[in-house]
């Protein structure tokens, strides 16, 4: 056991930050085209994926100087180490672990470069929670699968160029879990119709989208048919354990800290009040927890192990924890919580982000069946 | 940077863990705790024997001279095997007396405490609940070069099993005038009396100190510790109950998970309902956390001094709420068995209590969390 990082690792995290310091402008400061420039920044120091393997034109960091990367960035409020989130967080290790060199060679160093950007196509308007019941059809025709149906709730189908799609090659299959595939949808492919869904807070940001006829390569398939399930778990880990980094709810914890500095309660400075102070050393106590959760993780990664089941912990934690840490917000605005503002968005959206990668009670079931053995309900 | 155990303490691990199940099953943690003695003599001499007494005492004593990372690891088996011993109090003591004690103390009580052949406990709380060491009330009289206490010490860990004491007192009218005192069972006006508990596998009890003398040389190290020193042996304890409390809440999950695979209902096993695989879910996600921020804290401890105390904070303030949150949650997905004395659940339930309110429970905890995180 050993937290002290090494001499070349804090030679980097000193790099990261005098980077930092010399390229990266306040919030306030960055312009229309800030991030344009702020990511060909980032692509010539090949900090985007930096810890994917050089061949395909990653950084060939380790995975302790990545975390470092993004540690550094985000106390700096620095954005996204690159355009494409989703792209760089599931599809591109699945395109490493998975992936034909061809494949490999054909979308890495666009994911690299910011010049492509995915969205991912798994849920259905009948399929939610329960994934391996999909139903998109892809039948194959010759050399190319014909694909119909719908995918509904896909974040960015409006923006991305590719969709990381889901579909049923089989229904047959002995096991619902052996007759799915994964194909590497270009939007474009004639027969691909996208419609816009506005959220909670009145925002477009996932869609519905309709396959009429769509046909796609065999080719474009990540993996072997029928084999897309294994891929499929693969690829949430590494979303769960994505979106669950420790970083975000230390920047949502400064902030609420923050407001709390500057509330009153009762005619009396918020700090002085007991339960408020609590509260919040709670949060503190519990996001301190996900960052160590998420360091144990990390340990495990470096000695070979893949991301799994365990990510759905730190999931959970943040899915209880930041509709909490709104609410708390919210009571310490008063009545100014039902105006607009950043914690006002914060209190809304988060019901988007505890159910997306899944709800708390699937990672609950998950942690059940998977590590405890308990039986499937 | 590793976060993980490397593979001596792995090894230690499953040596404990062995020598607990084969030496200490349950049956035998119950014969302990139903005993006067509150330990047993025999297995004492073997943990001493074994080295565990000395873990992390310097090796010129008799310890192995390993760190509190390592100790961890005895005290999380410890804690998931129920091990009624007094390890904890005699560990904390020697862990003081090598910090503060003077060459001449530490010769003559270390080895005797590595050895086994001695036991010895922390004597701090006049007050319930007022874990600070501005609590301390027992005020020294001074006189012959030494001084002279008379009082009560209350919550005392262990206090029928030890022959030496570490009493806190007060050497003067300032703030921090504390001391602490080496006090041999023996001493003239000493006497100590059991305190019955539910919890029979900890025990503890009073010290009645009746115009007991405390020469010079029975003071630890300076005559004035201060309340630094005396925090720190709260934090030890905190971080040794928290160690002790993952074991506590594997032993909860285990023995429930298990249960709820066993026991039918409704025509399949309880454990297929949410209403108890997410409660057993939410165990292991605590028991998760728990051991970052223990094992973060146990290696701050020597390694990043300045973030121990924040550390350790947090990491008992999140085991003393859901220790207890386990325990819980434990006895009630068993059904009415599990509010039997014959089943075993209650034994952990009971524990979970202990590990809650010994070295500060959440509040008292949380509140110092508060303070260090500039809340
Ligand atoms: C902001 C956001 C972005 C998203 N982006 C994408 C995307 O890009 N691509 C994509 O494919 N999907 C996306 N999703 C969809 C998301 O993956 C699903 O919403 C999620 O898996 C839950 O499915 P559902 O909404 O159909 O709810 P359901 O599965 O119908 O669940 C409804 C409720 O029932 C509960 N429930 C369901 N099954 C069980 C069970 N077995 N035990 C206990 N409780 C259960 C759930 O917890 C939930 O509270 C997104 C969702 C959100 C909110």
């Amino acid at each position: 056991m050993d937290f002290d990082f090494t001499e070349k690792e804090q030679a980097f995290r000193a790099e990261v930050k005098q980077f930092i310091a010399d390229n990266l402008p306040p919030p306030e400061q960055r312009g229309e085209d800030f991030e344009k420039h702020w990511h060909a920044k980032l692509i010539e120091k090949k900090w985007i994926g930096f810890s994917w393997p050089k061949e395909y034109g990653g950084g060939g960091g380790t995975l302790i100087e990545q975390f470092i990367l993004k540690e550094e960035m985000s106390k700096a409020l620095a954005p996204d180490l690159g355009s494409d989130f989703m792209g760089l967080t599931w599809v591109g290790p699945a395109l490493i672990r998975h992936g034909t060199e061809e494949q490999k060679k054909e979308f890495l160093p666009d994911l690299l470069n910011c010049r492509s950007s995915w969205c991912t196509g798994y849920s259905e308007p009948d399929v939610g929670s329960d994934l391996g019941s999909l139903k998109l059809r892809a039948v194959r025709d010759g050399d190319d699968y014909v694909i119909n149906g719908s995918k509904i709730w896909t974040t960015r189908a409006h923006v991305a160029r590719y969709i990381f799609l889901t579909v049923r090659t089989n229904p047959e299959a002995q096991s619902r879990y052996s007759g799915i595939s994964v194909l590497l949808t270009p939007m474009n492919t004639p027969g691909i119709e996208v419609r816009p869904i506005v959220n909670i807070v009145g925002q477009h940001h996932f869609n519905q989208v309709f396959f009429t006829d769509v046909r796609v390569p065999v080719s474009a398939r990540l993996g072997a048919e029928g084999e897309g399930w294994k891929v499929v778990m693969g690829a949430l880990a590494n979303e769960r354990s994505g979106i669950s980094e420790s970083t975000g709810m230390e920047r949502h914890l400064e902030k609420l800290k923050e407001l709390a500095r500057n509330s009153q309660k009762g005619g009396k400075p918020a700090l002085q009040d007991a339960e408020v102070r609590r509260k919040l050393a709670r949060f503190e106590t519990q996001i301190s927890a996900m960052r160590l959760n998420g360091l144990r993780n990390l340990t495990k990664q470096i000695k070979g192990a893949q991301p799994s089941s365990e990510t759905s912990v730190n999931k959970l934690l943040r899915g209880i924890l930041e509709i909490p840490m709104a609410d708390l917000a919210m009571s310490l605005l008063g009545n100014e919580a039902s105006g607009m503002g950043e914690w006002q968005f914060d209190a809304l959206n988060f019901h988007g982000t505890v159910i997306g990668g899944g709800s708390p009670n699937i990672q609950r079931n998950i942690i059940a069946e998977r590590v405890l053995g308990l039986p499937k309900d | 940077m590793d976060f993980g155990f490397s593979e001596e303490q792995d090894l230690l691990r499953a040596q404990v863990r062995k020598f607990l199940e084969d030496q200490c099953p349950l049956e035998q943690v119950r014969q302990i705790a139903a005993g006067d003695e509150g330990y047993c003599p025999r297995l004492w001499g073997q943990l001493a024997e074994l080295g565990w007494l000395g873990l992390t005492l310097p090796e010129e004593f008799g310890g192995l001279g390993l760190s509190w990372v390592d100790l961890v690891v005895i005290l999380e088996e410890t804690g998931r095997s129920l091990f009624p011993s007094p390890l904890l109090s005699t560990l904390l003591a020697a862990t003081v007396i090598d910090q503060h004690g003077t060459a001449e103390q530490r010769q003559r009580w270390l080895p005797a405490l590595i050895d086994g052949s001695s036991i010895a406990t922390v004597a701090l709380l006049d007050e319930q609940d007022y874990l600070v060491p501005q609590a301390i009330q027992l005020q020294g009289a001074a006189g012959d070069g030494g001084y002279r206490l008379s009082g009560e010490k209350r919550f005392v860990q262990d206090a029928t099993a030890a022959d030496l004491f570490l009493v806190a007192f007060r050497t003067g009218p300032g703030d921090d005038d504390l001391g602490l005192a080496l006090v041999p069972r023996q001493a003239q006006g000493v006497s100590v009396a059991d305190t019955e508990g539910w919890d029979r596998t900890k025990r503890s009890g009073v010290l009645t100190l009746d115009a007991v003398q405390v020469d010079a040389d029975q003071l630890l190290g300076a005559a004035m510790l201060g309340a630094p020193a005396i925090a720190s042996i709260i934090d030890y304890g905190a971080l040794a109950v928290s160690a002790e409390a993952i074991g506590v809440c594997e032993g909860i999950l285990n023995l429930t998970s298990q249960y709820a695979l066993d026991r039918e209902q409704f025509g399949s096993p309880i454990g297929r309902y949410q209403g108890v695989k997410h409660p057993l879910a939410e165990i292991y996600v605590d028991i998760e956390c728990m051991k970052s921020l223990v094992y973060y804290a146990a290696w701050a401890l020597e390694a990043q001094p300045d973030d121990a105390p924040a550390a350790i904070a947090k990491a008992k303030a999140y085991a003393a709420e859901r220790t207890c949150n386990a325990g819980v949650a434990g006895v009630q997905l068993h059904g009415a068995i599990g509010y039997t004395d014959e089943y075993d659940m209650q034994l952990f339930m009971k524990r979970s209590k202990w590990s809650r309110a010994t070295y500060g429970d959440e509040d008292f905890h949380y509140d110092r969390v508060a303070g260090y995180g500039g809340i």
